[in-house]
Order: C-alpha cells, then structure tokens, then sequence
C-alpha cells in the first residue's frame, strides 16, 4: 500500500503584529509612519518586552500612537517627548522606554530636549521620524526640510540664504558623549525596511543594556503634503532625502570582546 | 502551492505599495470594488499559485494588512 504524500500545510510566516492594537490608524494612504510603527512593533513581539515597555508619543502625525501600540503610552507636549521619557525611565528603570516623534516634534520645538536628553546620557530609545515637513498641520516647512523643497510655508522652495540648510539631528548628536547609539535608515523599500528593523531592535538592546541614550532616524515619506503618489514620494526618498541625509551607523558602542563579562 | 497571502482588507488603504514589489506580480488593485473604506483594495491574483511567500509585499505594507502563509511538509 502507498502512502499518499500529505498535502503541505499552510503556517503563516508574517501577521499582524500582537503590539499592535486592531485601532484603525488616521494616516494617509502609503505614508510610512505605518512602517515606522510596524517595525517597532514587531521588535517588541520579538523581544517579548510587550508588558515591559512603555512608549511616549508627540505631537504631529504620529500624535496617536498611543492608540496604535498595545503597550503603555504617555503623551508629551510638543518637542518634550524626551523629557518626558527622561521621568518615566528614571521612576521605572527596569521598563523599555522609547519615544516616537518627527522632525517638527524632535527638531524645531523640541531641539533643546532632545539635545540635552541626549547629553545627560538618558538611557532611554528614540525613533525619530524624518519626512522633511510638519505633517499634521499642512505641511509647512520644518528644520529638515530640503532646499528647495516646496512646501507652505516656502511656496517658492525652501530658500537657505533666509531659512538656513537642512538640520541633520543625528550627526548633531552623534557627537554628544551622552549618546551611546545614533543611526540613520531609510524605509523606502523593503532592503531599507529590514535594516531599519534590526536598528529599531539594537537601539533597544542598547537601552536594555543600560549602554544610555539611543537614538533612530527613519526617513519617511509625507505623500499627502508633498503632493506626491505614495510610490513617487518613496523614490523623493531615495532620491532627494538620502543624498542630504546619508544613511548609515553615526556612532555605535564596542562591542564587549568575546568572553568579556556582560 | 508554495505560499500564499491574504490582505485583511478592512486594513488595506489601497496605497498600492504592495504591487510593485511582488518579484512575479502577483498582486493588483480591485478597481472593479471598494472595500469599507471607500479604497480599491489589493488582491492577490495567483490562479498558477506562483506565490512563494517571500513576505515582500508584507514587509512593504504600512497597514501591515497582509499575512503571508507557507507550505511545510506535515
Ligand atoms: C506648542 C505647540 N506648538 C505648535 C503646535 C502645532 N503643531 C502640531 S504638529 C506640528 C508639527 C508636526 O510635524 P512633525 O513633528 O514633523 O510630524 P509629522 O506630522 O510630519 O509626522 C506643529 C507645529 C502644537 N501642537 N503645539
Ligand atoms: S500628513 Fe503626511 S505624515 Fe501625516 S499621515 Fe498624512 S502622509 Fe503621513
Ligand atoms: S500596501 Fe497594504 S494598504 Fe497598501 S494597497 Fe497593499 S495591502 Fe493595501
């Protein structure tokens, strides 16, 4: 007698992640604040660190994370995420402390909170979503944004002769003694998602480390206000956004010797 | 079958960033429908079930609206 083959069985490889709520989220279609949370989100799944951390949202777009992650959640005013995080960490350090904020949050209002958040060496993880424009308001013209780059506020392309260059906050703290880990991805397509994913987890590691302040740029893209397809303002990533903010690692701990005591 | 994927299309926001990224292009968008969000929906259009789960379009969805699925041998 043969035996029949059994019939392969069909096991998912890739679901909704568990720390996300099932909340429908209030972004625009394609804007990749939805990576950004995803990533996280599935880095706390992996780490099984649901119950053990807790996020800090800002103001912008990503104002109701809270709602979106399945973890605990404060809100901070505008540009004090990390000060915020700073008291949360302090009160409770045996819990995973990130904060999720923009580039109007993280470099306009909230460049001094940042900074020094950074300089006191505040063991705490920060995702910093950069889409070159303040969102959530219509699209005006923030720290980051490109010369040239139309937006609202610079309907004649953002002019560095009266507005200055584009801020880049990562090399900026990169070179704070403070900070143990700043680096800089991209989620413009799926080779730059993986490996902002394995960012998003070593800068939580850093922090579950106690190794201090830690910090990750998304580049992200703003379709709605840059006037742009989903899939064009993820190739304005690559082509615009990259080349004046490069991707890579901008400081990274030692890594401890083999056989070196944790 | 090797793999398939389902898009949870009360997720779906019909963005389409999923389309393109399909190595064997086997995603579309339903614009013959809408789904409850008033958005054509993808859809994956496998009737050769060439889809191998190689989790690409997932891993390219901001809703994370699509669940991948393999085959193992039992
Ligand atoms: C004290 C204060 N000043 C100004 C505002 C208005 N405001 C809300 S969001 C925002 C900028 C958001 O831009 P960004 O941080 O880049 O986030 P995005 O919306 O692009 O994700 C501003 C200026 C506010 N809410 N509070
Ligand atoms: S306005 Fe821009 S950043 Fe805000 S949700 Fe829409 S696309 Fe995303
Ligand atoms: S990427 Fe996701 S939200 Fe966008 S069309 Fe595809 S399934 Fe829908």
């Amino acid at each position: 007698m043969t035996i029949q083959a059994p019939e392969p069985l069909l096991t998912p490889v890739y679901q909704y992640p568990e720390s996300l709520t099932h909340v429908p989220t209030h972004y625009c279609p394609g804007c990749t604040h939805g990576i950004a949370h995803r990533l996280i989100a599935e880095v706390i799944d992996e780490m099984g660190v649901r119950q053990d951390t807790i996020g800090v949202a800002s103001v912008g777009c990503s104002v109701f994370s809270y709602r979106y992650f399945a973890t605990d959640f404060a809100q901070a005013a505008h540009g004090r995420a990390p000060a915020m995080a700073t008291g949360v960490k302090r009160a409770n350090p045996d819990k995973l402390v990130f904060t999720y904020q923009g580039d109007g949050d993280l470099a306009s209002i909230g460049a001094a909170e940042i900074l020094h958040a950074a300089v006191r060496g505040e063991n705490i993880t920060v995702f910093f979503v950069n889409n070159a424009i303040y969102g959530m308001t219509g699209g005006q013209m923030a720290p980051t944004t490109l010369e040239g780059q139309k937006t609202t506020s610079s309907p004649a392309g953002r002019d560095a002769a009266t507005t200055g260059a584009p801020l880049r906050m990562s090399e900026l703290l990169a070179q704070v003694d403070g900070a143990a880990y700043v680096v800089r991805r991209s989620l413009h397509d799926v080779v730059q998602i993986r490996r902002a994913k394995k960012a998003i987890r070593r800068a939580l590691e850093v922090q579950r480390q106690g190794l201090g302040f830690a910090m990750v740029e998304l580049l992200s893209s703003c379709p709605t206000n840059w006037g742009l397809a989903p899939d064009a303002a993820l190739a304005f990533i690559r082509d615009e956004m990259v080349p004046v903010f490069p991707l890579g690692d901008l400081k990274v701990p030692d890594e401890p010797a083999a056989g070196a005591p944790a | 079958m090797k793999g398939t994927v389902k898009v949870d299309e009360s997720l779906c926001k019909g963005c389409a960033l999923c389309i393109p990224v399909c190595p064997k292009g086997l995603l579309r968008v339903a614009n013959e429908r809408f789904n409850a969000r008033g958005v054509h929906p993808a859809e994956l259009d496998d009737p050769a079930e060439l889809c191998t789960g190689c989790e690409m379009c997932a891993i390219a969805c901001p809703e994370a609206a699509i669940t991948v699925f393999r085959a193992v041998k039992a």
